[in-house]
């Protein structure tokens, strides 16, 4: 931290966000004080609420070294255009706000980062969009909208992943699990459980349930629980309930992915009303 | 109901047989990896059903032990055989490493396919990443033993021992045999230090003073990052914490590293002095050597040396009679997973987890080993530091250079005359290490393994150090004749095996990477395709959670720059090729029908 900053007391609680100053307070990481102040970074295993994660990688911001970091004013500009070339790469969600962080958050070359991220969550799984459950109320389709992804680019990996249909509200398509382990992290901090974890590695990392059998039905999973809900793709579903609403009404018909504060708005829609 | 009742008693019998094994093995050590590598080791594989039994006895959730058990390569889920026998894949000490495909060759004398377990369930036979025998030719493990210096013959006979089911016992002990090979000794390897005397002359030092010492003498960490090891100490010193833990990081697996070996074989007082006056330093009770499974041939000796020391009292209560300094060290032994060697993954590890990197901050030293302060060094600094504490810091500041300070010990591999050990002052240019090892006519040289850099024969003057080509101590060679783009091939195998999972660009970039160089490789890339992978390795390099996958593009990105005539002679010559190969994808088909004429074929 260089004398400069430390010094002043306007960027002591503040960090700086594409050119805008935002104030934190101790503890909070980037993305807190970015949502609070209505500043959308991208993400998807991101929740507030639950203890972040880091591992979509969608929240990327860059921030600039701090020898620099003190004369930002032609820095703002150029941050909008291209990568900063003397900066880190952080996630937003899980990085602490530091008094003076210069952030490059919605620039193009991040949102293209981004983009490409999102393709090879696409790829690596089997996802259904047109006839899936989730359709205009799921965050990962949101998320390629609103970042202009027209295709998956890359070849389908095709991986052959478990269908869980034993329990009998809820559904498990490993096909769509984009491993962000909200309902792992859901199911441990909310509910009190500890339903879902993460098996395997590299590629081959894939969603098991905790029971003696591995399957949804010997566990304590119960339609109440947030870790039934909180699913931002089509991998975990409410039986019975799906196509419920019609095209043109469902969530992201409705609402943007970038809004602030429509993580409680996905999750009451897809709440249903006689839970 | 007949059948079900003898199911149910088999059941109860397999349990009964599971419970016990289960029982005895806690006893001996109740970590996780501990337990489950005794039930591998006696059922050969790790059922649901032992995963429950242990998950109720250690009183885990059954999730976490699953997970465990399918996140380190040497747990299997299916049977494996008697003989379970696993090839180094590495580029030094894989079984490509004389040029004949060893493992092909054992698979047909063995009528086994590598991946697989006999149906007879004598034996089976696989792939794993480099274990650390690269200056002894081809090698691989039998059983967890390494067996080096493979050639057609060797294989050939350990062909003829695993059919005659002979015990490994009764194999010839020169096959186990595996040397130091120190070529070049320097300030570190040139005399050991006698036992406890550097713990002495700490005793005569105060804490203050022994950090001092540490910061003075400029050392840095031994794993290739490069932090002070000095300041590491003092921040570990001042967190606040219930307890402070010291670990010696001995998951030596960059694929042509293995001077840990050595260390751990022929240095392991000089490493647990290290260990103490570190635990000294920062207030520690407890240490634990995080030992690679690859290197558990080595346990019993290591045991030995712990036993030793703690008759000594250089361990235990009371170190040589100091009133309140008390100091244990244990062994907690890996089980195959590249990523524990970072040092947040190899925590969690520890406690019996995935191996999964945490996010930072907090750093370990903060909040490492159940969450309290925690210092974690390699093998080597910690016996720098034991030499350090003995000598003075001016003994060591007086080689390398001026961010560089002391010596660097080397793992030298590839295509050279002398494989082998070298300890070099920081400083020392690779042309002249490349004299040292008769290396002649080298085309390149990768400083650091595969998440090094690679150079090419233009920058042999550059220099080892921190500020120049930094290296946990791997140094392979490849010589004009070697196809360079199968050893990047070769890396980006590692790598998308090795990567966790945890983070998206990691775990899906090290795959877009190794397949798109098999595309490459195959002869069906094109310009569109070589500019796809800087694209990607750009992306999993700047944006991935830890430092494997900050690190696991460098061969491709380093190929690319410095040698991409080496990609570019492989490319066809238009702009698009399809990823999907006509005639590949048959192949399935071709060995289910044990065909393989003209008509088989799409060209």
């Amino acid at each position: 931290m260089s004398a400069d900053t430390t010094q002043n007391p306007i960027t002591q609680n503040t960090i700086t966000i594409d050119g805008q100053e935002i104030p934190f307070v101790a503890g909070q990481t980037i993305m807190d004080a970015a949502l609070a102040a209505g500043v959308y970074i991208p993400h998807l295993c991101h929740k507030p609420g639950l203890t972040p994660h880091g591992s979509c990688k969608l929240c990327v911001v860059d921030i600039a070294s701090r020898s620099v970091s003190s004369h930002n004013s032609d820095r703002r500009v150029q941050a909008k255009f291209q990568v900063v070339a003397d900066s880190r790469s952080v996630s937003a969600c899980t990085m602490p706000a530091v008094a003076g962080q210069q952030i490059s958050n919605n620039t193009p070359a991040l949102n293209e980062v981004r983009k490409t991220i999102t393709q090879m969550l696409f790829i690596e799984g089997n996802h259904i969009c047109p006839s899936c459950e989730k359709c205009g109320d799921c965050t990962l389709q949101a998320m390629a909208y609103h970042l202009g992804m027209l295709d998956g680019h890359f070849p389908q990996f095709l991986q052959r992943r478990a269908v869980d249909a034993s329990h009998p509200t809820v559904m498990l398509d490993r096909d769509r699990c984009i491993l962000c382990e909200l309902c792992v992290r859901a199911s441990r901090e909310v509910d009190g459980k500890n339903v879902f974890a993460i098996a395997g590695r590299g590629i081959n990392a894939h969603l098991i349930v905790n029971s003696a059998s591995g399957k949804l039905v010997d566990s304590d999973l119960e339609t109440s629980d947030m870790a039934a809900h909180i699913c931002p793709v089509g991998a975990i579903l409410i039986k019975e309930h799906g196509y419920e609403v019609p095209i043109g009404r469902r969530t992201f018909d409705l609402h943007q992915v970038g809004e602030i504060g429509s993580e409680e708005i996905i999750l009451t829609k897809v709440r249903h009303a006689d839970e | 109901m007949r059948n079900v009742s003898v199911t149910d008693s088999n059941t109860a019998n397999t349990i009964g047989v599971l419970r016990s094994a289960i029982a005895e093995a806690c006893a001996e050590s109740p970590h996780l990896l501990h337990v489950l590598h005794a039930l591998q080791q006696q059922f050969l594989h790790i059922s649901d059903e032992a995963v429950r039994e242990v998950a109720a006895h250690l009183d885990l959730p059954l999730s976490q032990v699953d997970a465990v058990n399918e996140f380190y390569s040497f747990f299997h889920k299916t049977p494996r055989g008697r003989y379970d026998i696993l090839f180094s894949n590495c580029t030094s000490c894989g079984y490509m490493a004389g040029g004949v495909d060893l493992m092909a060759m054992l698979g047909r004398r063995l009528d086994i396919v590598a991946g697989n377990t006999r149906s007879d369930g004598l034996v089976s036979m696989d792939q794993t990443s480099c274990i650390g025998m690269c200056d002894h030719g081809a090698a691989l493990l039998v059983n967890g033993m390494p067996i080096t210096r493979l050639d057609d013959s060797r294989i050939d006979r350990i062909a003829a021992l695993v059919e005659a089911e002979a015990p490994l016992e009764d194999w010839p002990p020169e096959w186990f045999q595996v040397d130091d090979n120190i070529r070049v000794s320097g300030l570190l390897l040139k005399d050991d230090l006698t036992v406890g005397i550097g713990l002495r002359k700490m005793l005569e030092l105060d804490v203050a003073d022994t950090l001092s010492e540490i910061i003075q003498s400029g050392l840095r960490g031994r794993g290739g990052a490069g932090f002070s090891t000095g300041m590491k100490w003092q921040f570990c010193r001042e967190a606040q914490g219930a307890a402070h833990y010291v670990v010696c990081n001995a998951d030596e697996g960059e694929p042509g590293t293995f001077k840990d070996r050595v260390i751990l074989h022929s240095h392991a007082d000089s490493l647990f002095e290290g260990m103490t006056v570190c635990a000294f330093a920062v207030g520690a009770k407890q240490g634990y050597l995080y030992l690679r499974g690859e290197y558990r041939y080595l346990l019993p000796h290591l045991q030995s040396v712990l036993a030793r020391r703690r008759e000594l009292a250089l361990l235990g209560v009371d170190i040589l009679g100091q009133p309140g300094f008390s100091f244990d060290i244990d062994i907690v032994v890996g089980a195959g997973a590249y990523i524990c060697g970072e040092e947040s993954a190899l925590i969690e590890s520890l406690e019996g987890k995935r191996g999964i990197p945490r996010v930072r901050p907090p750093f370990p030293v903060t909040h490492g080993y159940r969450g309290q302060p925690t210092v974690v060094n390699n093998v080597e600094t910690f016996i720098a530091a034991a030499h350090i504490v003995l000598r003075g810091s001016a003994w060591f500041r007086a080689e390398g250079t001026e961010k560089s300070a002391g010596s660097k010990i080397l793992s030298i591999s590839g295509d050279c005359a002398t494989p082998g050990i070298y300890e070099y002052p920081f400083g020392v240019t690779i042309r002249q290490v490349l004299d040292d090892c008769g290396a002649k006519n080298a085309q390149a040289v990768q400083v650091g393994g595969p998440s090094g850099t690679l150079i090419d024969s233009a920058e042999f003057d550059r220099r080892l150090g921190f500020d120049d080509l930094s290296t946990g101590g791997s140094l392979m060679v490849f010589g004009q004749a070697r196809d360079l783009l199968a050893v990047i091939v070769n890396f980006a195998h590692f790598f998308a095996h090795e990567s966790c999972g945890f983070c998206t660009p990691c775990r899906v970039g090290t795959a877009l990477l190794k397949n798109g160089l098999g595309k490459i490789a195959g002869g069906h890339g094109t310009r569109y395709d070589l500019d796809e992978m800087q694209h990607i390795a750009t992306l999993v390099k700047c944006r991935s959670h830890c430092g494997l996958g900050q690190t696991a593009a460098n061969p491709i990105l380093d190929g690319l720059q410095r040698f991409p005539q080496t990609f570019e002679q492989r490319l066809v010559h238009h702009d698009f090729e399809p990823h999907f190969d006509l005639d590949a994808a048959l192949e399935e088909a071709r060995q289910i029908s044990r065909r393989d004429d003209a008509a088989a074929h799409i060209e």
